[in-house]
């Protein structure tokens, strides 16, 4: 066993050092510049034992930032909170060092860890608007988070102005003296991010803290982390599951899979040539706005704690497999500046990986659209949100709708579908006008304009199977012996590639790409004339959001059917629609083909969409 | 070992697929939860000890309930082993047989009281508008009178029927039960899923029926046992205060009345049929508790089940 190896940057230092007393540890550490040290970490379920995170090494250097990077349940944020000597209800950590400054915080007593917390290590989480406190201002948790840590940082006033400064907010009263929910999404993280560098912390962990902002929002937020752990000279830890987000940002990054490390290495390195099959996959699934590439998810799903047997974790998902991978586990191999997790390493560093462009067949135009929206202004309430909108969409033509939070796409969505009918002007489905709402549509309009949801976790009844939520639209909208709907149900299963077993499956027993593979299923079944779909992969990973879209694409394709799919995603565009339009607060900034304007953008507006879109940071692959 | 290795992972899923039998069947798996519970255990325990003396007692009575057999407030003795109540009839028998009709109306006007309020609570929740604003208004009225006073009212101007004092009990837990019901369902309309049966066309009744009320299964079970407790403390008052069963019928709440007096000569008379009251009402309020612990796992919101996804199952058991 040669952990050491898959130490990254650090992991070269000889093993011996964790015996030597923690003073001459801190020396070493400080001569190679390296703040964060973490060896052998592991974290196991409480009752049963299972290993959640095992064997995770790695080191950060001051000023650096780390991007730990994988799909949900990789154990990316239990290792995450691990950093902080805190592990969620029913873990527990039950061996390793993080050595911060030569200090190990999981050895600390729970006193010395309190002291230690938010003065030396602090933390960034996901969502500021549930983490920031609703009933206090903004400026009293700014200084809350100084005068819990008394003596750290003298003038506390001061420090508070500095960094609100630092994180490009207006220390003005008027600010600091507002409650969290008068804040945009975008402060709300800035806050978060002024509260955990306040006390000039030596590590912070950020925990995917731009996942829900625009990419607009994101780029300021992923600049003023950058520029603030630069100047600091801190370590940071960045979690994402968007290999896109932390490319531009981090120094390292470390691909996790099921609780272990599969790869670790230089930015620049891992990104223009992933050696692990996982990483591959992950980098093939981000899309790319320059190109219209078929995006390759990676199929199926990462074992649980507990079940993850004998072997590569990810023999079952491999494209690689070969006998051994599902007997033999992979230990980590230095291979070109990187270590790996792969028994096939050698083989497959030769290989490249190919990716495949899309023959976009161009749309007919000259065809009367199945849908038309002219002249639609649609309010909530007395707010307006939509102003004079109007677009086309051909027959078999898939049209982008594109924009921030806050653009309307969605509304203009709701109003297609019939969900919202507080709109004017006029919506016509293959040539006649649609009526406000859904209750006074015809159930023949009900049943070919088909709706799917954003929210895959929201949009099945949880006390109904599979099986009993795919049939439901068809005893409602079409008379069929319970012979013929059951071969239809199954027919439509296996056309968003499930299995007849999921039939007798309740929604909590799949997992998000499959609960949205069921959602496009029950509105496949009725076979619509056009589908809504609402940001269908906004809540999924990368990995997963690649073969939803690769679905859709070629359910659209091979069923010929007219398409409404609304992002905030730009890059995603490129990979299934002909056409967008361009939201920009509830009005068309601009619309037209999608190279036309992906390549030549010509508002303002979409210019700067397309600036702040996520790329990976390599030159050509 | 090594020959085995493979043989184990298959061994390894049995579990897996033996919970995912039981969780098809909602209701029964968690109520097997709430049984394993300690609380739930010691809940059901008691209050099927009690459902046990009234149901299985009118069998078991060595005397009749009605005779006078001893003298008045006589003390307990061999054969007579709760002594006399105040007629000097036979305590034991009394107790034995006041206990069926007072749990089978409890029931009664459990479930017309949870049926009346939940309809109105659904409806009022997912119809909104004026619906809304009729029903929860009416609701408010209700509610303005305490239970007590409203089944005495009711009881006082019709004569104290059993049908009634069934039919009083029920009506007086309807508003209650709606406005718990009312902002569950708001939660739950909210949901995606309800929009979509909405679009599929599905007529409202069908969509509170079909895809609301399988959602309101833990508040609607909790309300149940709540309302089963307050139903048999309100018709013992009712009993207790002389609008129950008329004497010379057995019946535990007007045996605390009647007995009172001889508290000092035979406190068995009173002991007893308040005891047996009191195991009942703390058994099921109990088990109704740790219902809606186990119930809170069970229905966790939808983020919490995505969040749980990504620690694995075995956390979230």
């Amino acid at each position: 066993m040669n952990h050491s190896a898959q130490g990254g940057p650090g992991g070269s230092s000889p093993r011996g050092q964790q015996a030597a007393p923690p003073t001459g540890d801190a020396a070493t550490a400080a001569q190679r510049g390296i703040r964060l040290k973490v060896t052998d970490l592991e974290v196991r379920l409480g009752a049963s034992g299972a290993d959640v995170v095992s064997e995770v090494s790695f080191a950060v250097r001051s000023g650096q930032v780390l991007g730990l990077v994988g799909e949900s349940g990789s154990g990316k944020t239990t290792v995450a909170l691990a950093l902080l000597g805190h592990a969620r209800r029913g873990l527990r950590i039950t061996s390793g060092q993080v050595l911060l400054d030569g200090v190990d915080l999981l050895g600390l007593s729970p006193g010395d860890l309190r002291a230690a917390r938010g003065a030396r290590v602090s933390y960034v989480p996901q969502d500021p608007s549930s983490a920031l406190n609703p009933t206090l201002k903004v400026g009293n948790q700014l200084r809350e988070a100084l005068l819990v840590h008394a003596g750290v940082i003298d003038n506390p006033a001061d420090r508070v102005a500095e960094v609100m400064r630092e994180v490009y907010l207006d220390a003005t009263p008027e600010i600091l003296g507002r409650y969290p929910h008068q804040l945009s999404g975008g402060q709300q993280q800035r806050i978060a991010l002024a509260m955990a560098f306040a006390c000039r912390p030596s590590l912070i962990v950020l925990d995917e803290p731009t996942t829900g902002l625009d990419v607009s929002t994101q780029r300021h937020v992923l600049d003023t982390v950058r520029s603030l752990c630069r100047s600091y000279g801190v370590a940071a830890v960045y979690v994402s599951h968007d290999l896109a987000v932390v490319s531009g940002l981090v120094s390292d990054v470390a691909v996790m899979y099921a609780g272990r490390i599969v790869e670790i290495g230089p930015t620049a390195r891992l990104f223009r040539e992933p050696v692990h099959p996982y990483t591959r996959g992950l980098i093939g699934a981000v899309p790319s706005p320059e190109r219209a590439e078929v995006l390759t998810g990676i199929d199926g799903q990462q074992p649980r704690p507990g079940h993850r047997g004998a072997g590569c974790s990810f023999a079952a998902r491999c494209g690689y497999v070969i006998a051994d991978c599902t007997t033999e586990a992979p230990e980590p191999v230095l291979i070109d500046g990187r270590t790996v997790r792969c028994l096939r390493a050698w083989d497959i560093q030769a290989t490249r990986p190919e990716r495949q462009a899309v023959v976009a067949g161009p749309p007919s135009a000259a065809e009367a659209p199945t849908l038309s929206v002219r002249g639609v202004s649609a309010s909530y309430g007395s707010t307006p949100v939509l102003f004079d909108v109007g677009l086309d969409v051909p027959p078999r033509a898939c049209v982008a709708v594109v924009g921030e939070s806050g653009s309307g796409k969605t509304t203009l969505a709701r109003c297609v579908a019939g969900l919202h009918s507080n709109w004017t002007g006029e919506i016509a489905f293959q040539g006649a006008p649609l009526d406000r709402g859904a209750r006074q549509r015809s159930r023949d309009v009900l049943q070919r304009v088909q709706y799917i949801f954003q929210n895959p976790y929201t949009s099945l009844n949880p006390r109904k199977t599979v099986g009993q939520i795919i049939a439901q639209p068809l005893e409602q909208f079409v008379d069929l012996k319970f012979r013929e709907r059951s071969a239809r149900v199954v027919q439509v299963l296996e056309d968003v590639s499930l299995s007849r077993d999921f039939l007798s499956r309740y929604p909590d027993q799949l997992s998000g790409g499959e609960r949205q593979r069921v959602a496009i299923a029950r509105a496949l079944v009725v076979q619509p004339d056009l589908l809504i779909c609402d940001e269908v992969t906004s809540s999924l990973d990368v990995s997963v959001q690649a073969i939803i879209v690769e679905l859709l694409r070629r359910i659209q394709r091979e069923r010929q059917l007219a398409m409404i799919f609304i992002t905030h995603n730009l890059a995603l565009v490129r990979s299934i629609a002909h056409s967008a339009v361009v939201l920009c607060d509830g009005a068309v900034a601009e619309s037209g083909p999608v190279e036309q304007i992906l390549e030549h953008p010509a508002d303002p507006y979409t210019i700067r969409l397309m600036e702040d879109v996520p790329r990976l940071a390599t030159p050509s692959r | 070992m090594d020959v085995n290795a493979p043989a184990a992972s298959p061994a390894a899923r049995i579990p897996q697929e033996k919970i995912q039998r039981i969780r098809r069947h909602q209701w029964a798996s968690v109520l097997w939860a709430v049984v394993r519970t300690p609380r739930g255990a010691i809940g059901l325990g008691l209050a099927s000890f009690v459902a046990g003396v009234a149901v299985i007692g009118p069998f078991l009575a060595p005397d009749s309930p009605y005779a006078l057999v001893t003298l008045a407030f006589a003390k307990p003795s061999g054969h007579f082993l709760l002594g006399g109540d105040f007629l000097g009839r036979d305590v034991l028998s009394r107790v034995l047989e006041g206990g069926w009709l007072l749990l089978v109306m409890a029931a009664c006007a459990t479930a017309l009281g949870i049926a009346g309020g939940a309809t109105a609570g659904v409806s009022a929740a997912y119809l909104r508008g004026r619906s809304d604003g009729i029903i929860m208004r009416a609701v408010d009225v209700i509610l303005s009178f305490p239970q007590l006073v409203f089944a005495l009212l009711l009881l006082s101007l019709l004569g104290p029927k059993l049908w009634l004092i069934t039919v009083a009990v029920g009506l007086s837990h309807a508003p209650q039960v709606a406005r718990v019901l009312r902002s569950a369902t708001l939660d739950i309309s909210e949901r995606d899923f309800v929009k979509a049966a909405e679009l599929q066309g599905m007529r409202p009744a069908k969509v509170m029926v079909k895809e609301i009320l399988p959602n309101l299964v833990s508040p609607l079970m909790v309300e149940a046992g709540l309302r089963l407790t307050y139903s048999i403390v309100i018709m013992a008052g009712l009993a207790f205060l002389g609008f129950g069963q008329q004497p010379p019928a057995a019946n535990w709440g007007t045996m605390i009345n009647e007995n009172r007096n001889g508290l000092p000569l035979n406190p068995w008379a009173v002991i007893v049929p308040a005891a047996l009251i009191a195991l009942l009402t703390i058994g099921t309020n109990t088990f109704t508790d740790a219902f809606a612990r186990v119930a809170i796992g069970v229905d966790r919101r939808p983020e919490e089940a995505a969040l749980l996804d990504d620690l694995g199952q075995e956390v979230a058991e």
